[in-house]
Order: C-alpha cells, then sequence, then structure tokens
C-alpha cells in the first residue's frame, strides 16, 4: 500500500532552491573578479598542475575584462546569500530539525561505513534517520563552508573596518586564499551531489521540491529493510 | 492498487470520490502543485536574472559604466557599510623589513614621465575662492609620518609598501581648512587632469591618510606619483591618486576616474 510520508519542510526546500542560483551567480561574479589577478595554482615540487583558470575556460564563459560588473554582481547577491543562510541556519536550530543533521558521536565511523556501501565494498549501510552519518557530515559542512565564505568575504571587503575579521582569517592575502578554496569546495560538494541525486533517484529527488517520499507501507519499518538508500 | 475483482474496484472507487482522495490522486495534486510552483518561481527567477543581466546602463555622469540597478546597489551597500567606518579603524602596520624593495606599479595615467618639482606647486582651491600654490619644500617642512602597511588594489593583489610624507589631516589643520573639512567631498585631479578622484571627507581625514613625498624613504620616483601623491590606505589603490596637481572641497561628488568605468564610488576598505 502506497502512501505518503513527508520529507523535507518547505522552508528547507525553499532555501537549498534560492541559494542554487544564488551561490551560482556568486560563483560566477567571483570568476570575474579573480580573472583581475589570476595568481593561484596548484604546484607541487615545481610543476605546476592546475592554473587557475586557462584561457580556453575564460574565453569559452566570457570572464575576461569585467571586473567592475563582477564586483557590481557579488556585492549585490552576496545579501541574498548571507539572508538565505542566516534564514535557514535559524530555522533549522529553532524547529529542531537540527537534530537530524548535525553529526553526533557515531557519525564519523558511520559515515565510513556509509562510504564503504556507496563503493560497494559493503552490503549493509548502518541504520539511518532521516540523513545518514555521511550526509549529516556533508550538510553540516557545507554550512560551516558557508559561514566561512561570509566571513572570509567580509575580511577581504572591508580589512580595515573589520580588521579583526582578517586577523581572524589570518590576514588579508591568505583570507583571499581561503575565500577561493572554499568556493572550489561548493564546486566538488556540487559535483558529489548531483551524482549521489542520480543514484538515489526520483523518489529522493522529488522530496527536495514537494516535501514527500512515497513509501510502501507493508514492509515493516525495520532497520534494514530500507525503501532506499535515501541518499540526499 | 491491484485488485483482482473489477467490481469491488469500481464500487470502491466511486465511494472513495465521494468521501477523500485516493492515494496517488493526493500524490498527484501535491505533486503538481509543488512542481508548478517550482517551475514557475523558477522561470520568474531565470527572468529576474535576464533582467538584470541586460538592464540599462546608467547615464554617463558622476558614476558610468554600470548597469542601473547594480549601480544603485552599488551605492545602498556601500552607505550601509559606511556605517562601520571609524577613524580607530587603523589599517594593520608592518616593521619596516617587510616592505617591498620594489614596488609594484599598474599605470600611470596622469603623472608619466618626470616633473622637475621647482615646476609644481599644489593647487588648493578653498571655499571662498582663494587658491593656495604651495610647493614642495613647504609641505616637506610640515610633521613626517610614516607609513608601511598592505597596498590593496581592486585588482586582488596586495602588498606592503613603505611610504612617508604629511598626514591630510595634519596638512588641512596647518592650513586653516577647516570649512573645507566641514564639506561632505575632497577631489584630487593630476596636474595634466587626466586621472581624478573624488574622496568622502571621513576617509580622506583618516588618521592614516598621507600626502606621500616618499616611498622606501627616498623621494618619491616618476612611476610612483613624484613629486607628491596621495596614500589613502581606508581605499583601493585607485583612489591612492599620483602625483596630485589640485585639490578641491565640495558637498557634491567630484569626478572619479574609475567611477566612471563601472567601479564603486566609494570602494573603501
Amino acid at each position: 500500500m502506497k502512501a505518503i510520508k513527508e520529507k523535507h519542510s518547505l522552508a528547507m526546500r525553499w532555501t537549498h532552491w534560492v541559494n542554487f542560483p544564488v551561490l551560482t551567480i556568486m560563483i560566477w561574479s567571483g570568476m570575474l573578479i579573480y580573472w583581475a589577478n589570476d595568481e593561484y595554482k596548484i604546484t607541487i615540487f615545481g610543476h605546476t598542475y592546475v592554473r587557475f583558470f586557462p584561457d580556453w575556460y575564460y574565453n569559452l564563459l566570457h570572464i575576461p575584462s569585467r571586473l567592475a560588473e563582477g564586483m557590481a554582481w557579488h556585492f549585490l547577491f552576496m545579501w541574498f546569500f548571507t539572508l538565505n543562510g542566516i534564514f535557514y541556519v535559524l530555522y533549522t536550530i529553532l524547529s529542531g530539525e537540527w537534530r537530524d543533521l548535525v553529526p553526533n558521536r557515531h557519525s564519523f565511523k558511520e559515515a565510513f561505513l556509509v562510504l564503504l556501501h556507496d563503493l560497494h565494498i559493503r552490503k549493509m549501510a548502518p541504520p539511518q534517520n532521516k540523513y545518514n552519518a555521511a550526509q549529516r557530515i556533508a550538510y553540516t559542512a557545507i554550512i560551516i563552508m558557508g559561514i566561512g565564505s561570509v566571513i572570509t568575504g567580509l575580511a577581504i571587503y572591508k580589512p580595515v573596518q573589520f580588521y579583526y575579521l582578517t586577523w581572524l582569517c589570518g590576514g588579508y592575502h591568505f583570507a583571499r586564499i581561503i575565500h577561493f578554496a572554499l568556493t572550489l569546495g561548493y564546486v566538488f560538494f556540487f559535483v558529489i551531489h548531483v551524482v549521489q541525486v542520480v543514484l538515489a533517484g526520483w523518489n529522493n529527488f522529488r522530496s527536495v521540491v514537494s516535501g514527500f517520499e512515497v513509501v510502501n507501507e507493508q514492509s515493516k519499518p525495520a532497520i534494514e529493510t530500507q525503501h532506499e538508500e535515501g541518499e540526499e | 492498487m491491484n485488485n483482482p475483482n473489477p467490481q469491488l474496484k469500481r464500487s470502491m472507487k466511486k465511494e472513495k470520490s465521494k468521501e477523500e482522495l485516493t492515494i496517488d490522486q493526493k500524490i498527484n495534486r501535491r505533486n503538481f502543485i509543488s512542481f508548478a510552483t517550482f517551475f514557475g518561481l523558477g522561470g520568474a527567477a531565470f527572468g529576474g536574472w535576464k533582467w538584470l543581466y541586460n538592464s540599462p546602463v546608467e547615464p554617463a555622469g558622476i558614476t558610468a559604466g554600470a548597469r542601473k540597478p547594480l549601480r544603485r546597489a552599488l551605492n545602498k551597500t556601500e552607505l550601509f557599510f559606511r556605517n562601520f567606518f571609524s577613524n580607530n579603524h587603523l589599517v594593520k602596520t608592518y616593521p619596516k623589513s617587510m616592505a617591498a624593495k620594489v614596488v609594484r606599479h599598474n599605470s600611470d595615467i596622469g603623472s608619466e614621465g618626470k616633473l622637475p618639482p621647482e615646476n609644481w606647486l599644489l593647487q588648493v582651491h578653498k571655499k571662498s575662492g582663494e587658491v593656495l600654490q604651495i610647493s614642495l619644500d613647504e609641505i616637506r617642512t610640515l610633521p613626517k609620518t610614516e607609513i608601511i602597511y598592505d597596498f590593496k588594489c581592486v585588482e586582488g593583489w596586495d602588498q606592503i609598501s613603505h611610504w612617508g610624507g604629511v598626514r591630510f589631516i595634519d596638512f588641512m589643520n596647518h592650513y586653516n581648512l577647516g570649512d573645507e573639512a566641514k564639506l561632505q567631498y575632497v577631489g584630487m585631479e593630476t596636474p595634466d587632469k587626466k586621472y581624478y578622484v573624488g574622496l568622502d571627507m571621513p576617509s580622506a581625514l583618516h588618521p592614516q591618510t598621507l600626502l606621500a613625498y616618499e616611498m622606501n624613504e627616498q623621494p618619491l620616483p616618476g612611476k610612483h606619483g613624484q613629486p607628491l601623491r596621495l596614500i589613502i590606505p581606508v581605499k583601493y589603490g585607485i583612489k591612492n591618486l599620483k602625483r596630485i596637481g589640485s585639490i578641491t572641497f565640495s558637498d557634491t561628488r567630484p569626478r572619479d576616474y574609475w567611477a566612471e568605468q563601472g567601479y564603486d564610488y566609494y570602494s573603501g576598505l
């Protein structure tokens, strides 16, 4: 017998889907800014492996010579990014939903088991509630990264007025590197996230739009019989 | 919902439609509402983005080159962040040993080549209409202040550099420019008027703002704005005008080279 099982609150879905385009615009405008002084690269033992970014990439996305425009976009959408994030964090705390999200003392061990399971090394995934241990870690980490982006962003936006933030981030130069590295982190998160969503299937994806999953109630909610892996 | 008995199924359906929706109807209804909302709002958001991306460029004036709504947002955002400005917030300073020996040079619009200091006089336009003409030697007699700080370019690079000169606040006091200090803006231009900046008065009077004539304890080299340049650590490099020719005061925003090319007028740090 099919049944509707409520999964994601409206606030969670709203902030999730607001964040997606806003963060996209922040990353794009960030690249317009970064182009003006693209000095970061990954060099190991004198050999440069990655240069951010190759010319073909800049040209493909029409990045060059748009610093002023990039700053204008960045300093407008930073408001939406920050306010949306504050709203989500407050909601998650006040609603008690943080209990399903914040890693607990078992999470780090269990996350490893989840990883083994996802890689088809281990047959069974550890029991879970709404989110598995790997998700708890990932979704909490991404919020901390978001807070990090706001703090390092302010530290390089107003390094004199917010000198204490700049100090906290290890100085102006280093704050800018963290700000950049966090952005790479978002891109990495995005790739894994999308792969997991695709693997988890339609029922799971739909729940982040419509809020519910369809479950089969005949199967008793036993620990080892999960209807789905419940990814994402 | 597999029912082996079609008769029973039909009767069940009849009853249900009167009472309540079947589970499938509920699912479909909620799917429809949520996905319609999702794509509706998504489309609206995309439309909003397209509108903003193609919104008209502001009419050229004191500021130019930015899209109208984005310029408005820049100005409003700066007004908000100006609330945090304080003379007690100082740029971090460094020991002399950390100052760069080779100081980065980006551009010398309005300050190309060398200008013999004896051919140069700083023109200060007072509120009364009087113009003060001040020589470099005279400026050198004022109390000297040095600063070693991290110079920040709007492009994103930064470099610790060492400057010496007179604090702008000391300069204002020495020449009794108290009435001028009550105005909202300071304008500075190169002698050839090719480069010019507008500064809000609080930033100009910040205790670390210098009229600098020395770099690394030597007279300013040609490339760095000799004989006298502005060093204003609470602003990006674009506001640190090289080779000051004239100084004006006003309650309206003076023209600004980079604000005319889409950059924020305030550009404060």
